[in-house]
């Protein structure tokens, strides 16, 4: 089925969205004309397939739950910010903090994210086949940040548990966070992710793991001139 | 928040349709800035006559034509709304000291050879209309919706900013040593007329371009002179730049294709222009000068 944002509000478009009739079995839909309006597709609760044609803004396919989203251009802030699952792949360039907060699913961005991908992430796995800006991973507490390209600078300052797996150069890294042997189970973990998101012609050996020096994970008095 | 928009053209093709581009994507910005609207046009005239954009406030404007008689003679006056652009042969620095000493209730919001400027305090959508910007043509045009924080909501407090002859700024952010920074430009001669903070960013870019430095030098100081959170947009009779802070947290996003350079806050402002789904769109890195023209 396709929906017009030309002729459809938003609201009522995401309304049908979110609180699909399932005695129908409509479960494939396209919107058009997206003219870069935000939150598009946020709070979808149900297994559907989405394309987006067009380029979008803000917050698009936010706290998304089992849908899969494909959009077809660029989209603007906190893209899948607090998905708890489903895919959500961009096929185009993504601006600040995609995949913000985001506990689950998968988010693939063909293109380039720019500053605080992934800030805050609680289990998603993203995965980047261009570069990210600054401040990605910050304070990200769980899941994969796979970056195919470069990392800007304070790459994954402050954070807990994230694994972040970049194949080329990182501009600097940010505090607390080092660069980690790549063990078996990260390697598994990596190719698991690299098939998911389709990805045949990088090998998971070729890229560095990053994580936590777990320096600041609790108070120590001998910091204190830090703070 | 606050809006900001601008287009540069890189040809002829759409300089017709200039400011009716530039009022599609200010009314859009509304969302960001509901506090008052402002735009600058280069409208490319080149008749050698300099022309001030004058906000005559609440002045009637015959008064202020048979008032203003009395100190030139040789000039043309073109009312809009309540702003008025006098055009004349006579040089900036006596012009501005007339105005200064004689017409005290009035704004002088603009001045130069190609740049006109209108800016009033309302919504973006009504202030767009009053102008009748759809009706403008031009060369490159700059705007900025307004959500006021850092000064009141005034005619003085709108963007765009204009301290020099063919310059102006409009921004998203705030400085934070705009004070201090004020009082040292002052000392170079730099005159304000409000206690807006982005007043001070455009008295320093116009401090350095009397100085003969390039567009592109003066923004690359301007990194390490002004602390605060930005993004520029500035415009000059030919150049065209865009400037973020090292943090970047206030948004902008650029469309270039062969006849056009559009920048605005959010893609949804631009997302009505020609061909802007197959142009190069991306997002400007911090601390990264972008320029076009000289």
């Amino acid at each position: 089925m396709e929906l017009d944002l030309k002729k459809l509000k938003l609201r009522k478009i995401n309304d049908k969205l979110q609180n699909l009739d399932r005695k129908q079995n409509e479960r494939d839909f396209t919107i058009i004309n997206p003219e870069g309006n935000h939150a598009i597709c946020a709070g979808l609760n149900d297994e559907m397939n989405i394309t987006i044609k067009g380029h979008v803004g803000y917050y698009c396919g936010g706290m998304n739950k089992k849908a899969n989203i494909t959009i077809e251009g660029n989209v603007g802030t906190g893209v899948a910010e607090n998905m708890m699952s489903g895919k959500v792949h961009v096929k185009g360039n993504a601006s600040q903090s995609a995949g913000a907060t985001a506990h689950g699913g998968l988010l693939i961005i063909d293109g380039d994210a720019s500053s605080r991908c992934g800030i805050s992430m609680k289990g998603i796995d993203i995965v980047v086949k261009g570069s990210v800006g600054h401040m990605s991973g910050f304070m990200s507490q769980s899941g994969n940040l796979i970056v195919c390209g470069n990392a800007g600078e304070a790459l994954g300052d402050s954070l807990y548990e994230t694994n972040i797996y970049i194949k080329g150069d990182v501009k600097s890294l940010g505090a607390d966070c080092i660069e980690k042997k790549m063990d078996k189970k990260h390697l598994k973990n990596l190719k698991k992710i690299l098939k998911d998101a389709d990805i045949k012609n990088y090998k998971a050996e070729s890229f560095k793991r990053y994580g936590s020096a777990k320096k600041l994970y609790n108070f120590k008095i001998d910091n204190i001139s830090d703070y | 928040m606050c809006g900001i928009v601008g287009i540069y053209l890189k040809n002829k093709k759409l300089e017709n349709s200039l400011g009716s581009h530039l009022s599609k994507m200010l009314i859009n910005m509304s969302s960001r800035g509901p506090d008052s609207a402002g735009f600058a046009i280069y409208n490319g005239e080149n008749d050698n006559r300099y022309k001030y954009s004058i906000c005559i406030n609440k002045i009637n404007f015959n008064d202020f034509e048979e008032n203003i008689k009395k100190y030139f003679d040789n000039f043309e006056l073109i009312k809009n709304s309540d702003h008025v652009i006098i055009k004349t042969y006579i040089k900036p620095i006596e012009v501005l000291k007339i105005l200064k000493k004689n017409f005290k209730d009035v704004s002088i919001v603009g001045y130069g050879k190609s740049i006109e400027i209108f800016k009033q305090v309302g919504n973006p959508r009504d202030v767009v209309k009053k102008f009748k910007l759809e009706n403008y043509t031009g060369t490159h045009a700059i705007g900025h919706t307004r959500m006021a924080t850092e000064s009141a909501i005034t005619t003085n407090g709108s963007h765009p900013y204009s301290t020099g002859e063919d310059e102006c700024l409009v921004h998203n952010g705030s400085l934070s040593n705009h004070n201090n920074l004020r009082r040292k430009l002052k000392k170079y001669g730099v005159n304000f007329n409000s206690e807006n903070d982005t007043e001070v960013a455009a008295g320093y870019i116009s401090n350095h371009l009397s100085k003969q430095k390039s567009l592109k030098e003066t923004l690359k100081d301007g990194l390490k002179d002004l602390d605060g959170f930005y993004t520029f947009i500035t415009g000059t009779r030919n150049g065209f730049a865009v400037l973020r802070d090292e943090i970047a947290c206030k948004p902008a996003v650029i469309a270039e294709t062969d006849d056009y350079v559009a920048i605005a806050s959010e893609f949804q402002a631009m997302a009505h222009l020609p061909e802007v789904n197959n142009a190069k769109i991306f997002e400007p890195e911090p601390s990264v000068v972008y320029s076009w023209g000289d």
